[in-house]
């Protein structure tokens, strides 16, 4: 790895950490930020020069913090800057800095620093973005490559969301146990919209997105490190692994939809898949059950299975069964339903799905599922009504196209139907 | 006398390679393995999944309890380790469970699934 690549890593890897100790000192996400800049400004004069720091992000902290004072005395229009030399005298302050760096204090900095992004007032893509953005430290550019918009949309987007969380304030005083716990819950969520955000894509796509998959697969063994007794954060960072250990399968050479059946299971990322397990034992052995653990367990179920065949379909719809208690929604019912089709068939999975319609009327997968099970059943007239709907809500081409491929297959099924009997 | 050689190296770095970058780190360190392996003088190789996985088993008080994480304890020193086919993580705390029972020095046992095992047996 060449030097400047090592102290990018670093410096990536440090920012969290960083950002979120500076944070608490200025209680200023911009304050925060240019002192966080200053501090990796310093840190490529530096670091070349005097060796790599033995704690990255205590070294930043320090810097940044000292820069930090000094462009409020600046503002203040007292002393000016100190020379280069004055603060590079670092070394006895780094490791003094790392000892008062104990464990709590950086787990909450890290916590909040997450937290001011799921700021409730502020819709989910720009709660993505804003965190992107400051907790990961991803440019602007490729943030907006990866939601595809345009680069001055996206720097919009995000000035606006901070200006936002400035307005509510930093909350910054170390939590109690309750509101550590809500606080957790509430970035554990963002961290499933940024994956989801990556992971709802097409094949054309999906390498400018997959960046959020894995951003957002960083950021959940981050919080598992600070959290490292937490059942749903293991289920969490489980559910993302195994979910992203299919990437490789999931779209054909055409950019179209591999169902989840017919991928090739070799392709699966062997590693994620077994880290993915791994977790999911651990968060079982805890015996208290969430809404993360359960779906883990469920795309764990998934994993076991070496073919499609093997699938334990039957454990599958007991997990839905719990889910639907513990998060009662139409799409978790939804996806239940494709289980009980293969456990107790195609007309049972209908008599499920049947009284969601009211409320999945815009959704894509609803009318999908059910043109499918009517396909099963030889209810093709009503099938190509259900795929006709599901068409005209595709959210992406690649699901549009899989969609055509099943309304091709009825019209060509009813064309030899009809020509067979033409010839009687 | 047959060496152990432990690995470390920031997790943090580690887990952020690319796909690419992690298959021509590991692809490189087996071509040094390699030959190593043909002179008949190479062991079993381990690459372990990272510390999130990983669960401790801690005597306190001669009573053996469980903790999620790595081991962490600085005024104790690694001093040996066992491999072992489970089922599941239960099975690999009983086993842990078992032998502290029996381990006099107190200790813990830091439980972690293997990645990567190339099980190469040694001419001794």
């Amino acid at each position: 790895m060449t030097e400047l690549a090592w102290i990018s890593t670093a410096i990536s890897n440090a920012r969290p950490q960083a950002m979120g100790a500076l944070l608490r000192y200025f209680r200023d996400l911009d304050a925060a930020e240019e002192a966080f800049q200053d501090a990796c400004l310093r840190a490529l004069k530096n670091w070349p020069k005097n060796g790599p720091p033995r704690d990255p992000a205590a070294w930043l902290i320090f810097v940044g913090r000292n820069s930090g004072i000094d462009a409020v005395r600046k503002r203040a229009k007292q002393a000016p800057m100190p020379e280069e030399d004055q603060i590079s005298d670092l070394e006895d302050a780094e490791s003094d800095m790392a000892e008062r760096l104990d464990g709590e204090h950086y787990r909450d900095d890290i916590l909040r620093l997450l937290f001011i992004c799921c700021h409730p007032d502020l819709p989910a893509t720009q709660q993505i973005a804003v965190a992107l953005r400051i907790v990961s430290g991803i440019t602007v550019k490729q943030i907006a490559r990866a939601f595809l918009v345009g680069e001055s949309a996206m720097e919009q987007r995000i000035t606006r969301a901070k200006a936002r969380i400035a307005d509510a304030g930093v909350p910054f005083e170390t939590p109690g146990a309750v509101e550590r716990s809500e606080r957790l819950a509430a970035v554990a969520a963002m961290v499933y919209l940024i994956f989801n955000e990556g992971y709802s894509t097409n094949g054309g796509e999906a390498p400018a997105r997959a960046p959020l998959c894995e951003e957002a697969i960083r950021l959940a063994r981050l919080l598992l490190r600070l959290f490292q007794a937490e059942p749903e954060i293991m289920g969490l960072t489980a559910l993302l692994l195994l979910q992203h250990a299919r990437a490789p399968a999931r779209f054909d050479a055409n950019g179209e939809i591999v169902l989840l059946e017919d991928q090739d299971r070799s392709l699966w990322s062997r590693k994620m898949i077994d880290e993915g397990l791994a977790l999911v034992d651990k968060a079982l052995r805890h015996r208290k059950p969430g809404p993360y653990q359960v779906q883990a367990a469920i795309a764990a179920l998934h994993a076991r299975a070496t073919v499609a065949e093997d699938t334990d379909w039957t454990e599958i719809d007991l997990l839905y069964g719990l889910l639907e208690q513990m998060q009662p929604s139409p799409v978790v019912t939804l996806n239940r339903a494709v289980a009980v089709s293969k456990v107790r068939g195609p007309e049972a999975a209908l008599a499920m799905i049947e009284p969601l319609e009211d409320r999945l009327a815009g959704y894509f997968h609803f009318f999908g599922l059910r043109g499918g099970l009517l396909m099963q059943l030889g209810r093709n007239e009503e099938a190509r009504v259900a795929f006709d709907r599901a068409i005209a809500l595709a959210n992406t081409a690649a699901e549009a196209a899989h969609i055509r491929m099943h309304i091709d297959r009825l019209i060509k099924e009813s064309a030899e139907k009809s020509s067979i009997q033409k010839a009687r | 006398m047959l060496y152990a050689i432990l690995c470390y190296a920031s997790e943090d770095v580690v887990c952020s390679w690319s796909k690419e970058q992690d298959d021509e780190v590991m692809a490189k360190l087996l071509n040094v393995q390699d030959k190593y392996a043909k002179a008949g003088r190479l062991g079993p190789v381990a690459r372990l999944l990272p510390t999130t996985a990983a669960t401790t088993l801690r005597k306190v008080k001669g009573e053996a309890i469980v903790l999620d994480g790595p081991f962490a304890e600085t005024k104790e020193q690694f001093l040996g380790f066992y491999t072992l086919e489970c089922r599941d993580l239960d099975e690999a705390v009983e086993f842990a469970r078992e032998l502290s029972e029996v381990n006099p020095s107190g200790g813990s046992y830091e439980i972690r699934p293997v990645s990567v095992f190339n099980p190469t047996k040694v001419a001794v």
